[in-house]
């Protein structure tokens, strides 16, 4: 959300059923929606912008079921309410590019990390930001980034190999 | 009565034929026993052959598997079972749940309910199985569970696979004028390799579809397999890493409305006083609907969208009567102490077990008794379910495991008949039994009758979800055992206590039945392990407490598993035998568990000196057919105990799918592992205490052990996987834990008692 907007909402009583104007760019595209700006970011996905890829699990950010990148950091929508959001926002949907998977959702086909699949785009989503920061992670940093997702199915040792394999699929550019 | 019991026997008859004969009977065929629910959904050109298969014109082949798919993989196994016979490849297959349907019936869930261990073949036994299972196809029971899809589906599905190659290669004889034996199939085409001639299975669909298959067709060959027995890639795979709309919560129709639903937190419990102005009046809030159902009272909030909903749920105030069972955890294992007292039923009684005890010294004796709490299943989609009742037609999309009585109990809800309702199965964000209930969708159909004619999406909070599930029963047991001069049981007497589960889903689901014989779930995992002991009685004792209970993911062996293989431990350590050394002596008469014991000790390097602060534990339980060995390995850190490493080894009779099958394993383990750890349910003022992951958390990666799997094949009767290896985790852990630090912890969560890192 831009700064202006940011300020306009300010002082606004919110009384309406149908909320406020705001505008979110996600996946690279501008969604223009009306909403409470305490909403949090997840539910206006879900429910007003048609992004069904982010999950919902818990509210309270322990699961991340929730996690997409705000600016590239990886965030609990979850809890994060509309008034916060600054900066562009990419969920699971928005991650392949030109019809190609992203190297992380490659190495999890490749490695058949999902079962119920429920938390995955969450797990992804993290990896996905922890790839861009760390090229080759070690098995420490795997339990860092990753500890805030859950994984009811315990896919746990295939998130493990996936990651490592993503590591690689990036280096070799694929 | 009697004509239930004539088609039982006559089927059961059939079945047995069946496998004495070697030959697989073309079940659906055969007696046609209920219509096919696909004919009346076809679209142009595409041709279906029975329940299962579907060809288009442009040859796109759409399998049904008729089970939910919830992360066991059974949507690419049932396929896969299909494609072998058919000839095409996976990636071809498109594959769906289907409709609710009769057709779909799962005979083998029902058929391991009777109270006989798996590897009691008797006559007495497999008649009963034959009934059990014939029943199931009797009441059109579509359900999963129970570890069943495959073993249910294993000749089924290849069967449909087999008809439906048989009639496309018929009327491709026919439409090329050469006999059909001429004829080879491979990737969705017939080819005539003579004449170089070749047709697609979509060009004869409609043709084949007018074709009668024979009864009986003959199935491939073990040896023959080109898919089945080696790892497939999951269907179901693509659409899970690019976060497609599949599940429940994804349900997007035209003007849909949101919604919610605030239940009373003491089960049972009807409001005494509420005032709903508050949450009425809030923004996006379209109505609040009272909701009286068999499953619990509370309210439901139709909304414009589900956070305004969770608002307003928020917002409604009530006071809900007191609870009729008793309001805190300890009353509640008072309750279970009280009747242990009792006698319950023997569901396994060998020898004399109180003429064993009248004059055993008291050193020889070996007594104990046990305790695990109540467990939410926790499935990361929390419950939801979207319904739309509209010119008297009730669609319903729902996560579930139990399609045809979610349309029974749908259509009583909305007040229609059971023809007038749709029920749309989507993919299942974790099911582990919580989706065999009724309580979502029925909520959901009851806010669509509020509705005005447009769907609403209703979706628990998770406070809602953990507070309102049908928990795994809280259970204890006493337990004694009598030592020979070896160190050996001589005899073995084991009572557990638990409220049933058959009766808890009676009273919600169908409460005008009253459940009949002993709940064999409530000792199973103890009455029906392969051990020999002389003098071995295991008794199941119903306790009344009426908090609802249901199937978590193994049902009465995820408590009986640790229950047994703990005190076999105790048993063990009293009479100076080593744990492994135990089994090798009392399971002698069983091979396949003598096999899958050495399997383990042997991955595990059982046995061998570890260093100091390490130790390992093993634990085997047979549940669903399948014999299952664990040894886990615990490591004592500074920051708590580790759980480093898991070995196992199961013998699932025929692996259809060897890494479905080892993901399924290692899945049950970490289920187990999570429970045993730290979880529980507990109660004050007769509400649940705990509500979301902070206070019920499971397992997370920086927990997780490794893992090292064997599957086998020796059992003569193929198993399940999809629950096997929950039960042995949790006595396996606690069997390390005990060998770590001498601390024999009896009642779960083990963290009670020490920490874990
Ligand atoms: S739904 Fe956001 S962290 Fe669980
Ligand atoms: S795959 Fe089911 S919760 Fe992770």
């Amino acid at each position: 959300m831009s700064k202006c907007t940011k300020r306009k909402l300010r002082g606004r009583l919110w009384t309406t059923t149908k909320g406020i104007p705001m505008h979110l760019i996600v996946d690279g595209k501008p969604i223009d929606i009306e909403a409470d700006p305490e909403m949090p970011l997840l539910w206006a996905l879900r429910d007003l912008a048609g992004k069904t890829g982010p999950k919902f699990g818990c509210g309270i950010a322990a699961c991340g079921a929730c996690t997409v990148h705000m600016d590239g950091t990886p965030v609990r929508s979850c809890i994060l309410p509309l008034r916060e959001v600054q900066g562009e926002i990419t969920t699971i949907e928005g991650i392949s590019t030109d019809g190609k998977l992203h190297p992380v959702q490659q190495a999890w086909l490749e490695e058949q990390v999902a079962q119920c699949g429920y938390c995955q785009a969450g797990q992804i989503m993290s990896a996905v930001a922890l790839l861009d920061e760390i090229d080759n992670p070690s098995d420490e940093d795997i339990d860092n980034a990753m500890g805030g997702n859950l994984c009811r199915c315990g896919t746990y040792p295939r998130i493990r190999a996936a990651i490592k394999k993503a590591a690689a699929l990036k280096t070799a550019g694929i | 009565m009697a004509s239930v019991g004539k088609i039982a026997r006559r089927t059961f008859l059939i079945g047995a034929a069946a496998i004495a004969g070697g030959v697989a009977i073309g079940y659906y065929y055969y007696r046609k026993p209920y219509p096919n629910p696909l004919e009346g959904e076809l679209a142009e050109g595409e041709a279906t052959f029975n329940p299962y298969v579907k060809v288009a014109s442009d040859n796109t082949i759409t399998v049904i598997a008729p089970r939910a798919e919830m992360g066991q993989g059974v949507s690419t196994s049932l396929a896969a079972l299909v494609a072998e016979e058919l000839d095409v490849g996976l990636d071809r297959i498109k594959v769906e749940h289907g409709p609710a349907a009769y057709a779909y019936y799962n005979s083998e869930m029902l058929a391991e309910g009777g109270p006989f261990a798996f590897y009691n073949d008797g006559l007495f036994a497999e008649t009963a199985r034959g009934a059990m299972g014939a029943l199931g196809k009797i009441l059109g029971f579509q359900g999963t569970g129970g570890s069943s899809s495959i073993r249910d589906g294993f000749d089924k599905m290849r069967q449909a696979g087999a008809a439906t190659r048989h009639v496309l290669v018929e009327a491709a004889a026919k439409k090329l004028g050469v006999p059909a034996s001429e004829l080879e199939t491979a990737d969705a085409t017939i080819t005539h390799k003579a004449s170089g001639k070749s047709l697609t299975y979509g060009e004869v669909a409609v043709a084949a579809a007018q074709i009668e298959p024979p009864a009986m067709l003959k199935l491939r060959e073990k040896a023959e397999w080109k898919l089945l027995g080696k790892p497939q890639m999951r269907t179901d795979m693509l659409a899970k890493v690019t976060g497609a709309p599949i599940f429940g919560v994804d349900v997007t129709l035209p003007d849909m409305l949101h919604g919610t639903v605030k239940m009373s937190p003491r089960f049972w419990s009807k409001p005494v006083k509420s005032d709903l102005s508050k949450a009425e009046k809030m923004p996006g809030v379209i109505k609040i609907v009272p909701l009286d159902t068999t499953y619990g009272h509370g309210f439901g909030v139709i909304a414009e969208n589900t956070w305004a909903a969770f608002k307003a749920a928020d917002a409604i105030e009530v006071e809900w009567a007191d609870a009729e069972y008793p309001a805190d955890s300890a009353a509640i294992s008072r309750a279970l102490t009280d009747a242990l007292a009792t006698q319950g039923s023997a569901l396994r009684d060998d020898g004399n077990v109180d003429t064993a005890f009248a004059d055993a010294p008291r050193e020889k004796i070996v007594e104990a008794d046990y305790a695990v709490p109540y467990l939410a299943h926790a499935c990361m989609e929390p419950m939801n379910a979207t319904a739309r009742l509209k010119d008297g037609v009730l669609d319903i999309w729902s996560p579930n495991q139990m399609p045809t009585i979610t349309r029974q109990l749908c259509a009583g809800a909305a007040g229609i008949e059971q023809d007038k309702v749709n029920v749309h199965t989507t993919f299942l964000g974790g099911g582990f039994g919580r989706r065999g209930e009724m309580d979502f969708s029925i909520y959901a159909a009851l806010l669509a009758k509020e509705a005005g004619g447009k769907p609403v999406k209703v979706i628990w909070t998770r406070e809602e979800d953990t507070r309102h599930d049908v928990y795994r029963p809280a259970a204890a047991g006493k337990f004694q055992a009598r030592l020979g001069d070896d160190g050996l049981p001589v005899a073995i007497d084991m009572k557990i206590a638990s409220p049933s589960i058959i009766a808890s889903v009676l009273r919600r689901t169908f409460p005008s039945l009253s459940p009949v014989g002993p709940d064999k779930t409530i000792a199973e995992g103890s009455f029906d392990q392969p051990y020999v002991v002389p003098n071995y009685r295991v008794a199941a004792i119903p306790a009344q407490i009426s908090v609802p209970v249901g199937f978590w993911r193994s049902v009465g062996n995820s408590y009986n598993g640790f229950f047994h293989e703990a005190f076999m431990d105790e048993i063990a350590t009293a009479g100076k035998t080593d744990p492994v050394e135990l089994r090798r002596k009392l399971m002698t008469t069983h091979p396949t568990a003598l096999k899958v014991v050495e399997k383990v000790a042997e991955m595990s390097k059982w046995g061998e000196t570890l260093p100091a602060g390490k130790a390992k534990g093993f634990a085997f339980t047979l549940s669903f057919g399948s014999w299952v060995g664990e040894v886990v390995q615990v490591a004592d850190t500074p920051a708590g105990i580790r759980i480093e490493k898991v070995w196992i080894a199961a013998d699932v009779g025929t692996a259809i799918d060897p890494g479905i099958i080892e993901a399924q394993l290692v899945s049950g383990a970490i289920y187990g592992l999570s429970a045993a750890m730290g979880q529980e349910i507990t109660f004050a003022d007769g509400m649940v205490e705990q509500s979301n992951f902070h206070d019920f958390d499971a397992m997370r990666i920086f927990q997780c052990p490794t893992f090292e799997v064997a599957i086998l094949e020796n059992a003569k009767k193929m198993g399940g996987v999809g629950e096997v290896a929950t039960p042995p985790a949790i006595p396996a852990l606690a069997n390390a834990v005990f060998a770590l630090t001498g601390k024999r912890i009896r009642s779960l969560p083990l963290s009670k008692e020490v920490s874990f890192a």
